[in-house]
C-alpha cells in the first residue's frame, strides 16, 4: 500500500473512532440527564395584551402594573373572581369602633428570601405609596384615609380613620405588601433590575425586558394554593392578531382579550379553549346636563338651540329606550356583552336588582320624547373614542341609528382616547360615550366620580363630563359613605343608584365580558376585575 | 470641507431647537397628559397635586426653558409612564431597532442588487420580467398585511418559525445582540423580511435602470473588444459606476428604516423604539416622545451628513465646495 493509502486509511479510521466516541458520549448525556434529571417542568407561556411600565408594586396605579405585581406581591385582602372581598395576607380583621379597623396578620408567611413577614412591613408599605416621585397616579388614593397606624404586636395592627370610612377594605386590595428591608431607599426606577423585587407572592421574580416579557419562577413556600407551573413568561402583545397568532402557532399557552373578529374560530377550534366572564366595565352614555346652549345639539336641520333637551330627564329615558342592546350583544359584541341599567355587574357590592334593563321601545320612546316637546326629535353629535373599549365606535354607531330611527338625527364623531378625554374632562362635549370600571368592586366608585355634583374638596364628580348634579342622590350617597355597616349601607347604594338612574344621570348600554383563550388541556378561572393571573391557569 | 461639516453641524442645532418647540406645542394642543395617566379613582386633589409633581402646572414657556436646560446636562427628561429617564428608555430599545434596521437593509443590498443585475441584463427574458413584476408587489403590498400573512404562513401553518418577539440574546460590548445566536436569527427572519420588502422592490427597480442605461455606454462595448469577460465587465466596471445612485439612496433609506419600522414593531411585537414612540404618544408621555424625535431627527442628520462626504468621495466630479466667495 502507499503512504497517501495508508494515511487516508488512518485518516478514516480516525474519523470513525472520533465519530463513534463523538455519539456514544452524546447518547450518555441524553441518558444521563434524562435519568438523573428532575421531573419535567411544566412551563406557562401568557401572552397579555398590554405592558407594564414599572416594576415596583407602588409606583404607578396603571392596570397592567397592578396585574403583573399581584404574581410577586400579596395584598392584605384580595378580590375573589367574583369581586367579593376575601382574606389576603390578613386572615381575618374586625371593627374596634366606627373609627378603627384591627387586622390580623396570617403567621409564618415567608418572604421570598425567607424571612417572614411582620406588621413592620406592612406599616412600611402602607406609607411608601404617598412618597413615590413622578408617579402620575399615585397608590396613596388608597392609603391616605388611614390617619394612624397602631402595632399591637408581631401581627396585628391597628388602623385608624378620622371619619368612618366603609371603603376600607376595597382600598387595601391595591397596596402591596413590600419588604421593609429590601426596598429601603430605592426608587421606582431600580426595581426593573430586580432590587426590592421581594415579595410574598405565588411566583418568584426573575428577569424584567421592559415592553417584551417578565419571567417568574414559582415560589415553593408560597402561604395560598401551590402554583402549577414551575416557570412563568409573561409576554406583552399589544397587536391583537399577533396575539392570536402566538396561541395559534404554540409560542405562547394562554392568551388574554381575544380580538373579537375571531371569536367565532376561537369558540370553534376544537385545539383551543375559551374562557369568559362579565366584567366590572360598564359602557354608558352621558348627557350634557348643565348649558342651555349646548355645542353639539342642534335642530334637525343644524341650526343651533335655544333650550338643551338633554336637560329634561324624558330625554334622557327616551333615549335609554330607544337603543336595542340585546341587537347590540348579538349582533355586533358577538354574545359577549351584559344589557344593564345598573353601574356595577350583579355579584358587586351595591348591585340594585330592582333596575331591570331598559326594554327596547322605539315606539314607547318617540311618545316620551312628544311628551317632552320634541315631537319631531333634534340633532346631535355622538362623541366616542375608537382605541379604548370593545367595539366602542361601532357601538356609537349603532346606538347612533337607534337614536336616528326616533327622530334624534345623531352624527358620530370618534377620536382617540388621548384626545377624547383631554376635552372630555373640560366638558366641551354635549353627548358621548364612556367606560367605566368598578376596581374597589363596589358601586360607590362610579356613583361618586360620574353623578355626584362636582365638588374638588369631597373628591366627588371626577368624571362627571356632563356635569350632572342631583343633591338628593348626594346626600344618600354620603349618608352611604359614612356607613360602616354593610347591610346598611348596601341598602342607601341600591336607593342613590335607583334616584340617579331613574333621573337618567347616565344611561348604561352593558357590561363588558372579558375573554381568554387556551390551548386544550388548561383551563382558568376567569374573573369580573378582568385580571388574567398565572396562578388561576391550571392544566387539566 | 471642515467649514462644511461645522456649517452643517449648525444648522441642525437650529432643526433640532425648531422640532423640540413644534413637539412642546402639539403635545400641549392636545391635552394634559395626566388626564391621561391618572387612576380614574384619583379626586381632584390628587390630580392638582400630580400635576404640580410632574411640573405640569408652570406656564408653558417655562416648562420648555426648564428642559433646554436640563438638554443641555443631556437630560431629555423622566417619562411620566415609566418613571425612568427617557433618553435610557430610548437607548435601551434601540439596539433592537438596529439590529432589524441593518438586517433590512442587508437583505434589500444582497438580494435587490443581483436581482436588479439579472433583470437589467435580461429585461425581455422571462427572469426579467417577473422580477420586475414581483417588484410591483413589493412598492404596493401594505407592511402591516405582508407581516400578518408571513406570520399566517411561516408560524401558524407551517411552524416554521417563531410568530413574534426577539429570539435570545448575547451581550457584545455590553449591548444585547440577537443575530449572534440560532434562535435570535429564527426571530429576526420574518420582521426582517417584512421591513425590507419596500426597499428591495426600489434597489431592484433603479439597478435594473442603472444597469441598462450603463450597459449602452461606449466603455462597455470598448471593454467587450477588448475581450474582456463580460463577468469582469458586468461586476466590475457596470457595478461601479451604477452605485452612486444606489448607495446615495439606500443611505438616506436607512433612517426612514430606523423612524419608521414602528408598523413592524407592532406586528411582531418586536421591543424596539418604533413601539415605544406610538405608546408614548397615546399616553401623551411628552418627555418621551421628544427625546425619541430629537433621536430620530440627529441620526437623520448624521446619516444625511455622511452620506453627502462619501458621495463626494465616489464621484470625483463632485467637490464640496468651501464657498470663500
Amino acid at each position: 500500500m502507499s503512504l497517501r493509502t495508508v494515511k487516508k486509511a488512518m485518516g478514516g479510521m480516525l474519523a470513525e473512532t472520533l465519530g463513534k466516541t463523538a455519539a456514544a458520549v452524546l447518547l450518555a448525556g441524553a441518558i444521563g440527564l434524562g435519568l438523573a434529571g428532575p421531573a419535567q417542568a411544566v412551563d406557562l407561556k401568557i401572552a397579555m395584551s398590554s405592558p407594564p411600565t414599572s416594576m415596583d408594586p407602588h409606583f404607578y396605579n396603571l392596570f397592567s402594573n397592578i396585574n403583573v405585581s399581584e404574581h410577586v406581591f400579596d395584598s392584605l385582602v384580595k378580590l375573589d373572581p367574583d369581586s367579593r372581598i376575601i382574606p389576603g395576607l390578613a386572615e381575618s380583621w374586625k371593627l374596634v369602633n366606627n373609627l378603627t379597623w384591627e387586622f390580623k396578620i396570617r403567621k409564618g408567611v415567608k418572604w421570598h428570601d425567607g424571612s417572614e413577614l411582620t406588621t413592620e412591613d406592612v406599616v412600611w408599605s402602607l406609607d411608601r405609596p404617598a412618597t413615590i416621585l413622578n408617579s402620575p397616579g399615585k397608590f396613596d388614593v388608597y392609603t391616605k384615609a388611614i390617619i394612624n397606624k397602631k402595632v399591637i404586636d408581631k401581627y396585628t395592627i391597628q388602623l385608624t380613620t378620622n371619619q368612618p370610612y366603609p371603603l376600607m377594605l376595597n382600598d387595601l386590595t391595591s397596596i402591596f405588601m413590600v419588604q421593609k428591608k429590601a426596598t429601603q431607599g430605592l426608587t421606582s426606577d431600580d426595581f426593573a433590575q430586580g432590587k426590592g423585587m421581594i415579595g410574598t407572592g405565588p411566583f418568584k421574580f426573575v428577569s424584567y425586558a421592559r415592553d417584551d416579557r417578565v419571567e417568574l419562577v414559582k415560589n415553593p413556600d408560597y402561604w395560598g394554593p401551590k402554583p402549577a407551573w414551575d416557570k412563568v413568561t409573561l409576554r406583552f402583545i399589544p397587536n391583537p392578531a399577533t396575539r392570536l397568532a402566538a396561541l395559534l402557532s404554540g409560542d405562547v399557552q394562554a392568551i388574554e382579550n381575544v380580538p373579537t373578529p375571531d371569536l367565532p374560530k376561537v369558540r370553534q377550534d376544537p385545539k383551543l379553549s375559551f374562557f369568559s366572564k362579565i366584567s366590572h366595565r360598564v359602557i354608558y352614555l352621558y348627557f350634557d346636563a348643565k348649558r342651555d346652549k349646548s355645542p353639539f345639539v342642534t335642530t334637525k336641520d343644524g341650526q343651533p338651540m335655544d333650550k338643551n333637551p338633554l336637560k329634561d330627564a324624558r330625554v334622557r329615558n327616551a333615549i335609554s329606550m330607544a337603543i336595542n342592546r340585546q341587537g347590540i350583544k348579538d349582533r355586533l359584541m358577538e354574545g359577549l356583552s351584559e344589557p344593564t341599567n345598573n353601574l356595577v355587574p350583579p355579584t358587586l357590592f351595591g348591585y340594585n336588582p330592582a333596575l331591570k334593563t331598559v326594554k327596547y321601545d322605539p315606539e314607547g320612546a318617540k311618545k316620551l320624547l312628544a311628551e317632552a316637546g320634541y315631537p319631531n326629535g333634534f340633532g346631535v353629535t355622538l362623541h366616542t373614542p375608537n382605541n379604548r373599549y370593545v367595539n366602542d365606535e361601532k357601538i356609537a354607531q349603532t346606538i347612533a341609528q337607534n337614536l336616528t330611527r326616533i327622530g334624534i338625527a345623531t352624527k358620530v364623531e370618534g377620536m382617540p382616547m388621548a384626545t377624547y378625554s383631554s376635552k372630555g374632562i373640560k366638558h366641551e362635549w354635549s353627548f358621548g360615550l364612556l367606560g367605566w370600571g368598578a376596581q374597589t368592586g363596589e358601586v360607590s366608585s362610579p356613583l361618586r366620580a360620574l353623578l355626584a355634583c362636582e365638588d374638588s374638596k369631597k373628591g366627588f364628580g371626577t368624571t362627571n363630563w356632563g356635569e350632572y348634579c342631583n343633591p338628593k342622590m348626594d346626600v344618600v350617597l354620603e349618608k352611604a359613605l359614612a356607613t360602616v355597616d354593610d347591610g346598611e349601607r348596601s341598602k342607601l347604594l341600591q336607593e342613590a343608584t335607583a334616584i340617579a338612574i331613574n333621573d337618567g344621570g347616565i344611561v348604561p348600554i352593558h357590561q363588558q365580558v372579558t375573554t381568554w383563550a387556551t390551548q386544550k388541556g388548561i383551563t382558568y378561572t376567569p374573573r369580573t376585575d378582568e385580571r388574567t393571573y398565572a396562578h388561576n391557569f391550571k392544566p387539566q | 470641507m471642515l467649514v462644511f461639516i461645522i456649517r452643517r453641524m449648525m444648522q441642525s442645532v437650529v432643526v433640532l431647537l425648531v422640532m423640540s418647540l413644534l413637539v412642546f406645542l402639539g403635545v400641549f394642543a392636545i391635552g394634559n397628559p395626566v388626564d391621561i395617566l391618572i387612576s380614574p379613582q384619583a379626586d381632584q386633589e390628587d390630580i392638582k397635586r400630580t400635576i404640580a409633581a410632574l411640573g405640569l402646572d408652570k406656564p408653558l414657556w417655562e416648562q420648555y426653558w426648564i428642559f433646554l436646560q436640563n438638554a443641555l446636562h443631556g437630560n431629555l427628561g423622566m417619562s411620566f409612564a415609566h418613571g425612568t429617564p427617557a433618553l435610557r428608555l430610548i437607548f435601551e430599545r434601540m439596539p433592537a431597532t438596529m439590529e432589524l434596521a441593518v438586517c433590512a437593509i442587508l437583505l434589500a443590498i444582497f438580494l435587490g442588487i443581483p436581482l436588479g443585475l439579472w433583470a437589467g441584463l435580461r429585461p425581455n427574458g422571462v427572469a426579467g420580467k417577473s422580477i420586475m413584476t414581483v417588484s410591483i408587489l413589493g412598492f404596493s403590498l401594505p407592511t402591516f398585511w405582508v407581516g400578518l400573512m408571513l406570520i399566517m404562513v411561516f408560524a401558524v401553518q407551517l411552524g416554521w418559525l417563531p410568530s413574534n418577539g426577539r429570539g435570545e440574546t448575547v451581550r457584545v460590548l455590553g449591548i444585547p445582540l440577537s443575530f449572534l445566536t440560532v434562535d435570535g436569527i429564527r426571530h429576526l427572519i420574518l420582521p426582517a423580511v417584512t421591513l425590507s420588502l419596500l426597499n428591495i422592490a426600489m434597489v431592484i427597480r433603479l439597478t435594473r435602470a442603472g444597469t441598462q442605461e450603463a450597459m449602452l455606454q461606449d466603455y462597455v462595448k470598448f471593454a467587450r473588444a477588448k475581450g474582456l469577460s463580460n463577468s469582469r465587465i458586468v461586476g466590475v466596471h457596470v457595478l461601479k459606476n451604477i452605485m452612486i445612485p444606489i448607495v446615495t439612496v439606500i443611505a438616506l433609506q436607512f433612517g426612514s428604516i430606523i423612524a419608521f419600522a414602528i408598523v413592524t414593531e407592532s406586528i411582531f411585537a418586536w421591543p424596539g423604539m418604533g413601539k415605544l414612540i406610538i405608546d408614548s404618544i397615546q399616553l401623551l408621555d411628552r418627555p418621551v416622545i421628544v427625546a425619541y424625535l430629537m433621536v430620530i431627527v440627529t441620526l437623520f442628520i448624521l446619516i444625511n451628513l455622511a452620506v453627502d462626504i462619501v458621495y463626494s468621495m465616489l464621484d470625483p466630479r463632485v467637490r464640496i465646495a468651501d464657498n470663500k466667495g
